[in-house]
């Protein structure tokens, strides 16, 4: 068992490869067969991130060297220097591997029922592998190179998934537009890259976060990085492309491509706090994440209220509850190099936007595959067409009813537990952000009445008096994010405590996670 | 080879990033998008090879070298790690084209946008 | 289908350019080269075949399941030979020092000795399989998808 512990980063990482590899030979045997494969591989995925969270909410940060004669010797022979990819888990990297390994057993569960009229399913099981490969790589690496490279893999198979379905002409063109962005994303990553490289002769996170001097070049590196993730995220000013992909793709794949923008925005947070930490300019970084956080909260509400296909009304309001982590964590970072503001306010507005990481990624996949429930017995995604479906779909009804509560931050669920925490601490920053922040509360819990009322109430339309409840995998995929918000609900305190703070806390101590890759060499 | 600078690989790198920018800010058609996403990438790739040179290195190869100082190998694996991905971003670049060519019947983006609002 | 001086010669230069491409992926560890290289120049062949015959006439032999064999075999011997190594670290070299292309080599300026390296000519030789499935798919598929599309009409 402790071996297992010891390798589990890179067991993590490798086993949707090779479960990925399988498939196509497998699928040749049957259905049935892969799809045992893939929920088997994802379960036994799960168990690891959990026995792994354990261990490092215990004994602390987890490294993995790839190809050294022991896994955790980072300097081999007294270098000064680390050589070899080295993957480094600590609490914030565990944090969004519970909620990735989460998400995406639910969402292959979902995907067994939801996508079983489609033909070429091998491949798209290969694709929904990779893709839970590559988000994992991404949030367990400790190297630049290594997040860029797996950020590409999880953007192409992302794009190929949103394109499945080519019998619609506008799946193919919203997967156009994802995979020319995420293309024009990751190379200007890789310019910035490439600029850190070129002054310090490495690309190791913790090694680059020791040597750093924040000169232009570095300067211009942060910019370019921030510029690439912010266009991956989907934030206001370039969020053109994200309603146009997460409308049309499947279901599940877009609960799926959710998890990965937040992967992005870990990807920032990691850069901002972890990378330059102390040397960078705190107050006027902090500030533009604020300014971003803010806009993209009031624009992305605001372009939901009147959309009447049900699909796009819920990506703008994933836009929108973005904003919330973002301006949650920037108030933290704006106070990063004040000790006494933020050990006041400034550490619980973090643990706010990283707890409303937890509740958006639990709430947000429901609401999406409960509109892809709707969509898969009535063929439309209209809500001007659709009608009354409450008499008949039930326990949709009240799976999109615990959805709708906890987004618009409803007591006792557990988007008010967050919200209220990021409420609370930013009021002490600055009270016009909070003030703000409240309006889009309000804006939200409004537009999710009216799309409630037009979908499931009213009078039963004839053309829909035949329709079922959706298939059983379908609902034990969304009743498992269910749980999960009601287990939330009752005990936040519980989740805050342990889950939460520690990741705060490794994001905020940059020395440990310099220690953990530089400290670690053999005598 | 002394006159020529020692910039001018990273201005050559300059000029193919700024013209594939004006590119994909201006240009409609499909085929001319995924052509500046390629010039983008060479301009990038070239961008990293030319980080590690060293003047007067020979190859970082040890079979037959002569000796002295080698250049830098790293940003090598770089660029040829940037080159494979940039393939397969290509190829599923160029089918998803195909594919909205047979369903819009045109290769303007302006044409082909069904999703407004 | 272009005329038969073409196909002939194409038939018979297509031995080289396989042989020329297994070189670069055989001596990767040594010279300049590796898996993906040495696997596009082999796909550069199979583009010269897509041309001088029909994409057609191509299918028949390169089917879809020849090249979905060859594709997921390069792949699990990749993964395989990652994980083998799983008593160390992944991906350690285990190789090293055994008989079979484990000799360790000369530092400095040597003529290079294709015994050594390890695990790497090996998984080069993976990579390689995989390259050539998977790029001779794209380029078949592409043809005959640009070629029904006329055929349609």
């Amino acid at each position: 068992m402790a071996a297992l512990i010891t390798h589990s980063p890179i067991l993590i990482i490798a086993i949707p490869l090779l479960a990925a590899f399988l498939t196509l030979p497998i699928g040749r045997a049957g259905g049935k067969a892969r799809n045992v494969l893939v929920i088997a591989s994802l379960a036994f995925v799960e168990f690891l991130v959990i026995i792994l969270a354990r261990d490092i909410y215990l004994n602390g940060i987890h490294i993995y060297t790839l190809g050294a004669t022991s896994p955790e010797l980072t300097l081999p022979g007294g270098a000064m220097v680390p050589i070899r990819i080295i993957l480094e888990v600590d609490a914030m990297s565990i944090f969004m591997g519970i909620i990735w390994a989460t998400v995406s057993l639910a969402a292959a569960i979902y995907s067994l029922s939801h996508m079983a009229r489609e033909t070429g399913q091998n491949r798209f099981y290969t694709l929904l592998l990779l893709m839970v490969a590559g988000c994992f790589g991404m949030i367990f690496t400790g190297d630049l190179f290594n997040l860029f490279v797996f950020l590409e893999i999880a953007s192409i198979s992302g794009a190929a998934l949103i394109a499945f379905r080519t019998r619609f002409a506008d799946a193919v063109e919203g997967g156009f537009k994802y995979i020319v962005i995420s293309a024009v994303a990751g190379l200007i990553f890789l310019f910035g890259v490439g600029l850190l490289y070129a002054q310090y002769n490495s690309l190791n996170i913790g090694f680059l976060a020791n040597a750093m001097q924040y000169s232009t070049l570095d300067i211009i590196a942060l910019t370019l990085f921030l510029m690439s993730l912010t266009i991956k995220t989907g934030m206001v000013p370039l969020h053109m492309w994200y309603p146009d992909s997460y409308t049309v793709a499947p279901a599940n794949i877009t609960a799926m491509l959710v998890i990965t923008s937040h992967a992005c925005m870990y990807a920032v947070f990691r850069i901002c706090f972890s990378l330059y930490g102390i040397t960078l300019d705190a107050t006027t970084v902090g500030w533009i994440i604020v300014i971003i956080g803010l806009l993209t909260m009031f624009v992305g509400v605001t372009m939901a209220v009147f959309q009447t296909d049900v699909m796009r009304f819920m990506s703008y309001h994933a836009i929108s509850q973005m904003g919330y982590m973002w301006m949650g964590v920037g108030v933290g970072l704006a106070v990063l190099g004040n000790p006494e503001a933020l050990a006041t306010y400034g550490r619980d507005a973090i643990s706010g936007g990283i707890f409303h990481i937890l509740n958006h990624a639990m709430y947000k996949p429901l609401l999406f595959m409960t509109a892809g429930a709707l969509f898969h017995r009535t063929g439309t995604r209209d809500l001007n067409k659709m009608g009354g479906l409450g008499h008949n779909m039930k326990f949709t009804l009240i799976l999109y009813i615990i959805g709708t509560l906890s987004i618009a931050g409803i007591p006792p669920l557990n988007g008010f537990a967050s919200k209220f925490l990021i409420y609370e601490s930013v009021y002490q920053f600055n009270p016009v952000l909070a003030v703000v922040a409240m309006l889009v509360s309000i804006i939200t819990l409004a537009s999710f009445t009216k799309a409630f009322q037009s979908a499931f109430t009213g009078p039963q339309l004839p053309e829909y008096k035949d329709v079922k409840e959706v298939p059983k995998p379908m609902l034990i995929g969304m009743g498992i994010l269910a749980a999960g918000i009601i287990f939330t609900s009752i005990f936040p305190g519980l989740i805050v405590e342990r889950i939460v703070n520690p990741a705060t806390d490794a994001l905020i101590n940059q020395a440990a996670y310099v220690n953990g890759i530089m400290g670690g060499g053999m005598p | 080879m002394e006159h020529i600078p020692l910039n001018f690989p990273f201005l050559a790198a300059a000029l193919l990033v700024g013209i594939s920018l004006y590119i994909l800010i201006f240009k409609k058609n499909l085929i001319k998008l995924i052509m500046g996403i390629a010039m983008l990438a060479a301009g990038v790739n070239l961008f990293l090879v030319s980080l590690g040179f060293r003047a007067g290195g020979a190859a970082p190869i040890y079979t037959n070298v002569t000796e002295g100082p080698m250049v830098m190998p790293v940003p090598q694996a770089l660029t040829l790690t940037s080159i494979v991905i940039n393939v397969a971003v290509l190829a599923l670049m160029l089918t998803m084209a195909i594919h909205i060519y047979r369903h819009t019947g045109s290769l303007d983006s302006e044409k082909s946008r069904k999703m407004k609002g | 289908m272009l005329s038969k001086i073409v196909r002939t010669v194409t038939n018979e230069f297509m031995l080289f350019i396989v042989v020329f491409g297994l070189y670069i992926i055989a001596h990767g560890h040594l010279t300049p080269g590796g898996g993906f290289q040495g696997g596009a120049v082999i796909v550069s062949g199979v583009v010269m075949l897509l041309v001088a015959f029909n994409s057609q006439e191509l299918k028949k032999t390169l089917s879809e399941r020849v090249l979905s064999i060859m594709e997921s075999t390069g792949a699990l011997i990749f993964i395989a030979l990652a994980f083998a190594g799983i008593g160390a670290a992944f991906f350690y070299n285990f190789l090293v020092g055994t008989p079979i292309l484990g000799r360790i080599p000369a530092t400095g300026p040597n003529p290079g000795d294709i015994w050594t390296g390890g695990v790497i000519p090996l998984m080069n030789l993976a990579v390689g399989l995989k390259v050539v499935a998977g790029l001779s798919a794209v380029v078949l598929a592409l043809a005959l998808f640009s070629s029904g599309e006329e055929m349609e009409e």
